[in-house]
């Protein structure tokens, strides 16, 4: 839709485009966003400096010095000391049942919401979608109360009520997650083709067998994303176990790394290798899964 | 965490009537919505409304029977006689300004940079992205490291550390806060950076090409052209960073458990609930000054998502 007088007006004004003026402009582009990544990779980069030196040798030589040696030590000690397995293994049992119950719920109300015509569905979905995006702090004090007041025989759980347990954390973070999925699943179930359950009506299928034989094998790429992302959320939550969990051996890592901020005040060469160690897991998803993970965060957005 | 909207191509014909269902259908649907409904109800909204409810009580959270009803006294204790409230007000208005004219700017001429297919990008992606895999709370420990007024390498790198004028960046009242958000903004625009790297990859090419011949240059055709093409991905954006302002926790906890200037709403919450005097009614109220705040931009979201799809 151009016109030849906005051409010529804008001649003047256009930039050169010889191949010198070009490499120049990506050599600026080069320096900043080497400028940037350096400042971003700063405060891991020192992390990682700290926690291969002793702390012999920052006490001898201060923390800013380059003398060695540098070792692995301060890794084995918040491993053994900090009891570090125990929290990874409890970030596990918390981690895990989550992401399959949420994908799981989830992916039901998707598929009601987006196969099926009835009157409710877009107020279901609005009020999934609104739930996710509440701060969890507006529901922290009537479920703290709650699961307080739920009696517990003291065999299931320590506190006698549903304080304390797994079970609250694993409950409150599917019902929050629950919202996120509806709504990914249900646009990405929206977009495959009726076709393809209308043909199985043909055969005689039921809504289960629509749901669980032939749309949820279709939805691979976006549950593979989904729990990619949900293993992550959920890994990194801090809130809820923090609100919900007191005794110090239940903590899942990313609560816990916090109580080794408190035990070894000073020694920060140990928090250092205790931080790295509760990165570990995620990097690894993150390296192995990144084509997922990606398009999991930009899930739907892409398509717009 | 914040949810990315999306425009599924309507589809031709509509879904499956629910009266055409056979009777054992209608039961397994009701099974499958009932479920989930449930779930979102007994834990998320529930609690919501009970927030609300208990904001007009005065409850020390033992005996159900000391339970008394308090009218609007919590509010207007919150407003008139509870020093911390006002400065987490500011704080949080802060935080949303800082990551608004700082983290999401950062992040989108991050994604602008690395969209125009120069060498290494993969490389720079990964590292810009890398914060977004960590926890907050972890982050406030890593930066501690950065930060520590004695042994923290940003003193060093300031020439200050072991001086009096060593600043000891998370526990100066007047310069922590800052100190959270430049953390926080480590990983809130990487974040940002990866949601626009999406979204300007769905840009059609042919707009560029058009914008191109008409003469506009570079800046001309991305604020022209591009960045109002991806219209959805700014919505969402948006919503982020106002929701992520207002949900900032984790950081200003690990570091002092909001106190000596980190106060934020959310903070202040989880004090009134689990410290020595527990004052559920005070905590709710504060909840609930968050919730109606919140409701603003999840409202408006809901409203450009949901909107087209109603009318079809």
């Amino acid at each position: 839709m151009s016109t030849a007088t906005q051409l010529s007006s804008a001649k003047p004004s256009a930039r050169p485009s010889g191949s010198a003026k070009k490499a120049k402009r990506h050599w600026g582009t080069h320096l900043f966003l080497t400028m940037m990544a350096v400042i971003w990779l700063v405060p891991l980069l020192w992390s990682i400096y700290t926690a291969l030196r002793p702390k012999e040798s920052t006490d001898a030589n201060g923390y800013f010095s380059f003398a060695g040696p540098f070792n692995f030590q301060n890794f084995i000690d918040a491993w053994n000391q900090a009891g570090l397995v125990k929290y990874l293994f409890n970030s596990a049992i918390i981690t895990i049942p989550t992401v399959l119950i949420t994908l799981f719920l989830a992916s039901m109300m998707a598929f009601a919401v987006s196969r099926v015509s009835w009157k409710f569905n877009i107020s279901l979905l609005i009020l999934f979608t609104a739930g996710n995006l509440l701060p969890p702090q507006v529901l922290a004090a009537p479920l703290f109360e709650i699961f307080k007041h739920i009696e517990l025989p003291y065999s299931v759980s320590a506190s006698g009520s549903l304080l304390n347990t797994y079970i609250s954390v694993i409950a409150v973070n599917t019902a929050f997650q629950i919202g996120f999925c509806t709504f990914v699943l249900s646009n990405y179930m929206k977009a495959l083709s009726p076709d393809l359950t209308e043909a199985a009506l043909v055969d005689g299928a039921g809504i289960w067998r629509q749901y669980w034989s032939i749309i949820m094998p279709l939805c691979r790429p976006a549950l593979a994303a989904l729990a990619t992302l949900e293993v992550i959320f959920i890994y990194n939550d801090y809130f809820w176990p923090l609100l919900f969990i007191q005794s110090g051996d239940l903590l899942p890592i990313t609560a816990g790394i916090n109580n080794l901020q408190g035990q070894f005040l000073s020694n920060y060469n140990l928090i250092a290798a205790g931080a790295i160690i509760t990165v570990l897991p995620t990097l690894v998803i993150y390296l192995l899964l990144q084509r997922q993970f990606v398009a999991g965060l930009t899930l739907g957005s892409s398509k717009g | 965490m914040p949810v990315e909207a999306s425009k599924a191509p309507p589809t031709k014909r509509k879904p499956r009537k629910l009266k055409r269902l056979s009777r054992r259908d209608v039961l397994v649907l009701s099974l499958m919505v009932g479920i989930p409904t449930l779930v979102e109800l007994l834990l998320v909204w529930g609690p919501t409304l009970l927030s609300i409810a208990l904001s007009f009580t005065r409850w020390n959270g033992l005996d159900l029977s000391d339970l008394k009803p308090a009218g609007v006294e919590n509010y207007q204790f919150i407003a008139q006689d509870y020093p911390p409230f006002w400065p987490a007000v500011g704080h949080n208005l802060l935080w949303l300004l800082f990551l608004g004219v700082i983290g999401t700017p950062l992040g989108l001429l991050l994604a602008v940079l690395l969209d125009q297919k120069i060498k290494g990008s993969r490389i720079y992606q990964s590292i810009f992205f890398a914060p977004v895999m960590l926890s907050m709370a972890l982050i406030g420990i890593i930066w501690q490291l950065f930060y520590n007024r004695d042994s923290g390498l940003l003193n060093f790198l300031l020439g200050t550390a072991g001086t009096p004028q060593a600043i000891d960046w998370f526990g100066d009242s007047n310069v922590n806060i800052w100190a959270a958000m430049v953390a926080a903004t480590w990983r809130h625009a990487g974040y940002v950076m990866i949601l626009y790297l999406a979204g300007l990859k769905g840009v059609d090419g042919t707009l560029r090409e058009a914008a191109a011949l008409d003469g506009a240059n570079a800046r001309q055709t991305f604020f022209r052209v591009v960045f109002p093409a991806m219209r959805p991905v700014n919505i969402i954006i948006v919503v982020i960073t106002i929701i992520e302002s207002l949900r900032a926790f984790d950081v200003v906890w690990v570091i002092n458990q909001g106190k000596n200037g980190l106060e934020l709403l959310s903070a202040l919450v989880i004090q009134n609930l689990v410290g020595e005097g527990q004052v559920i009614g005070v905590g709710s109220a504060l909840a609930v000054i968050l919730l109606v705040i919140s409701l603003v931009p999840i409202v408006w979201y809901l409203v450009r998502t949901f909107r087209k799809e109603n009318n079809a």
